[in-house]
C-alpha cells in the first residue's frame, strides 16, 4: 500500500477506541459560567461539575463515574470547543 | 391400542421434546444467568394461559449428516397466550437446541404464528437467542430469514411487534427486530450484531469484546436498536406487561381505558419543577409527571439521544404519546438522533390510534458542521413529516423557548395541531434575542459609543418585544395562552373535544418520507 493511500485510509477509518468515562467532554462549544469542584475533591456518579452555557442554555455538566477529580483543564468565563476535555476525573 | 395408552405414548413422546436440548444443554444455558425459552414464555405470559404448537416439527437439513440428528422443536417454541388477559402470539428460539439457529423449518414455524398473529389481529412477541443461520441448511436458512423479514413489513403498523433480545442475535436475524416496533434488551445478556469481534478482527485488525461492540447497553445508549433496557429477564418481562398495559392490541382499536387518577402534585409541583431564569434547565419529565395519571409514564428510548423525550402515560384514563424537549441534556436541541427517535414514536402512535401531546421547549436544530455532514437536514426533516402525516389528536403545549424551526418543527398549529397552547414564559420568535438583535440592530451597535452598552439595550428591547407568547397569539397561531396549573385540565378538555376527529389525508400508496 502507497503511503497516499495508508493517509486516505486513515481519513476514512478511524480505529476504535475505548471511551475512557473519567474524561468529561464539552459536547457542544460555548462559555463555562461557574465550576462547582476542586481539585482532589471526591464526586459521585450524577454531581454538577461545572455549568456551561451554550444555545441559551446553562447547561449542567454532571459526572459519569464515581472518583475523585484528577484536574481541572477550564476557568470561568472560558470559551471552550466542542469535545474539549473539561474535567479529568480518576 | 386404547385411547389411555394412546394418551401415554403421546405424553412420552412430548416429554421428550420439552426436554429441549437436554440437560446438560440446559445446565448451560442456566449457567449464563439465561431462562429457558419454555421458562421465559411462562414467565411472561399470564399464569396457566400458553398453549403450545408445532412441538412435532422436525427439521429438513439433509447434508453434513443432519438428516440423523433429531431437533426438538426444531430450536424454537411457538405458541399463543394472554397477557394482562389479551391474547397474544409468541415465539421463543431455544437456544438449547443447535445454539437456536436458524433452518427451514424452524423459520417455517416462526412465519406460522407471525400469520396466525397477523389473521387473528394479535400482537406478537419474539424472543430471540439463536446463533443465527444454520450454516448446515444453506440457502433455505436465508430464505427462512427473507420469510420472516416480509411479515414483519406487512404487520408493521396492524399488528404491535415485540423483539425480546435475550442472547446473541448476530447476522442476518438482526433484521427481524430492527424492522419491528419495539426492541427490549437486557445487560450482559443481549448482543447484537452483524458482524461478531472475530470477523471485525480478521477482517479490519480491529479488536473489541462482543459487550463493547453490541452489548444492551450500546444498543440502549448509542446505537438507538433498543427501545428498553432491563438489568435481569425479569425486569424486562415486567417492562413488556406495562408497555402492553398502554398500547391497543392492534391498528384498528383505541388502548384499553383505565380509570382516571389525578397526578401525585405533592411530589410533582410545576411552580417547583419550572426554573424562574430562562437559561436554567429543569427535567421535562417532572413536567409530564405533573400532568399524567398517577404520574406514572412510561419512558420509550430512555437512554438514547435524551434531548427528546419521548413515552407513554395516561391522561383521564386514556393512553396519551408524549414528546418532549429535555432541558437539561444537551440544551433540548433537535439534532440527528432525537428528530429520528421522535419521527418513529410519533409515527407509532399515529398507526396505533394514540393522540399526541408535545411539550416544547428547544432552542432550535443544532448547529455544526458535524450535525450538517451527519444530515440533520434529512434526519431534523423526519420530524416534520411525521408530525405532518399523523391524524390521530395532536395537541401542543409550549412551556418556554420555542425558535426557529424547532419551533415549526414541535407540532405547531402549521403542521395541523388541533390545539397549541401557550405558558406565558412561552418566548416564540425567529431567533434568540441575542441572534436576532445582532442583526436587526447591527448598524446601530456598531455605530453606538458603546458597542456593548447598545447591544444589551437592544437584546433587551428585542427580548421584551417578542420573546413572548402574544405576537404569535395576536396571528392565532397560539390557540390560548393559559396558566401552568391549567395545563391538565386543558389537556383532557382538547383530548374529550378531539376525540371523534377524523381528518383524512390524501390517498396515495404510500408518502416518501426522508428515511
Amino acid at each position: 500500500m502507497s503511503e497516499k493511500n495508508k493517509d486516505q485510509r486513515a481519513y476514512y477509518r478511524q480505529l476504535y477506541i475505548k471511551v475512557d468515562p473519567g474524561q468529561i467532554y464539552a459536547f457542544i462549544p460555548g462559555t463555562i459560567i461557574d465550576i462547582f469542584v476542586k481539585k482532589g475533591q471526591s464526586v459521585k456518579k450524577g454531581d454538577s461539575l461545572c455549568s456551561l452555557h451554550a444555545m441559551k442554555m446553562d447547561n449542567i455538566i454532571t459526572s459519569t463515574i464515581d472518583g475523585k477529580i484528577k484536574a481541572i483543564n477550564i476557568k470561568k468565563g472560558q470559551v471552550v470547543s466542542k469535545n474539549d476535555v473539561l474535567i479529568e476525573i480518576d | 391400542m386404547s385411547i389411555n395408552s394412546k394418551t401415554r405414548e403421546l405424553k412420552s413422546k412430548m416429554q421428550l421434546l420439552l426436554q429441549g436440548g437436554g440437560e446438560k444443554a440446559v445446565e448451560k444455558q442456566k449457567a449464563t444467568g439465561k431462562l429457558t425459552a419454555r421458562e421465559r414464555i411462562l414467565e411472561l405470559l399470564d399464569y396457566g394461559s400458553f398453549h403450545e404448537y408445532d412441538l412435532f416439527i422436525q427439521h429438513s437439513g439433509k447434508d453434513f449428516d443432519m438428516d440423523k440428528k433429531i431437533l426438538p422443536g426444531d430450536g424454537v417454541v411457538t405458541g399463543t397466550g394472554t397477557i394482562n388477559g389479551y391474547p397474544i402470539c409468541i415465539y421463543a428460539q431455544d437456544f438449547t437446541v443447535a445454539g437456536g439457529s436458524l433452518g427451514y423449518m424452524h423459520a417455517k414455524k416462526i412465519c406460522k404464528i407471525m400469520d396466525h398473529a397477523m389473521k387473528l389481529k394479535t400482537p406478537i412477541i419474539g424472543i430471540n437467542d439463536s446463533g443465527g443461520a444454520r450454516i448446515q441448511e444453506g440457502v433455505n436458512a436465508l430464505a427462512g430469514y427473507g420469510d420472516i423479514f416480509y411479515r414483519n413489513t406487512m404487520a408493521s403498523g396492524v399488528i404491535p411487534q415485540i423483539s425480546v433480545i435475550l442472547g446473541p442475535c448476530a447476522g442476518g436475524a438482526v433484521y427481524s427486530p430492527a424492522l419491528t416496533d419495539f426492541v427490549f434488551v437486557v445487560d450482559k445478556i443481549s448482543k447484537m450484531f452483524i458482524t461478531g469481534p472475530d470477523v471485525i478482527k480478521t477482517v479490519l485488525g480491529e479488536e473489541i469484546s462482543q459487550e463493547d461492540l453490541g452489548g444492551a447497553r450500546v444498543h440502549a445508549e448509542i446505537s438507538g436498536n433498543a427501545h428498553f433496557f432491563a438489568e435481569s429477564e425479569l425486569e424486562c418481562f415486567e417492562q413488556i406487561k406495562t408497555l402492553f398495559s398502554y398500547i391497543p392490541w392492534n391498528n384498528t382499536k383505541k388502548a384499553e381505558s383505565f380509570a382516571s387518577k389525578k397526578p401525585k402534585s405533592k411530589d410533582y409541583k410545576i411552580s417547583q419543577i419550572f426554573p424562574k431564569e430562562p437559561s436554567q434547565p429543569y427535567d421535562v419529565r417532572n413536567i409530564i409527571k405533573s400532568i399524567a395519571d398517577n404520574s406514572e409514564f412510561l419512558e420509550v428510548h430512555e437512554l438514547f439521544a435524551p434531548n427528546i423525550v419521548v413515552g407513554f402515560s395516561r391522561i383521564n384514563g386514556d393512553t396519551v404519546g408524549f414528546v418532549a424537549n429535555q432541558p437539561i441534556a444537551l440544551a433540548g436541541v433537535l439534532d440527528c438522533n432525537s428528530s429520528d427517535k421522535a419521527a418513529r414514536f410519533i409515527r407509532y402512535c399515529d398507526a396505533f390510534n394514540i393522540p399526541l401531546i408535545t411539550l416544547e421547549d428547544l432552542p432550535g436544530y443544532l448547529p455544526g458542521v458535524n450535525q450538517e455532514h451527519a444530515g440533520v437536514i434529512r434526519h431534523g426533516a423526519k420530524i416534520l413529516y411525521a408530525y405532518s402525516e399523523a391524524t390521530v389528536p395532536k395537541i401542543t403545549v409550549i412551556l418556554r423557548k420555542a425558535y426557529g424551526g424547532g419551533y415549526i418543527a414541535m407540532c405547531s398549529n402549521h403542521l395541523k395541531a388541533d390545539f397549541v397552547f401557550a405558558w406565558p414564559t412561552a418566548e416564540i420568535a425567529v431567533m434568540g434575542p441575542e441572534g436576532a438583535a445582532n442583526i436587526i440592530f447591527k448598524s446601530e451597535i456598531m455605530s453606538a459609543e458603546n458597542p456593548e452598552e447598545m447591544r444589551k439595550i437592544k437584546i433587551q428591547e428585542y427580548r421584551e418585544k417578542f420573546a413572548n407568547p402574544y405576537v404569535a397569539a395576536s396571528y392565532g397561531y397560539v390557540d390560548a395562552v393559559i396558566q401552568p396549573a391549567e395545563t391538565r385540565d386543558f389537556i383532557i378538555h382538547a383530548l374529550s373535544i378531539t376525540k371523534n376527529k377524523q381528518t383524512e389525508n390524501p390517498s396515495k400508496k404510500h408518502g416518501i418520507p426522508p428515511f
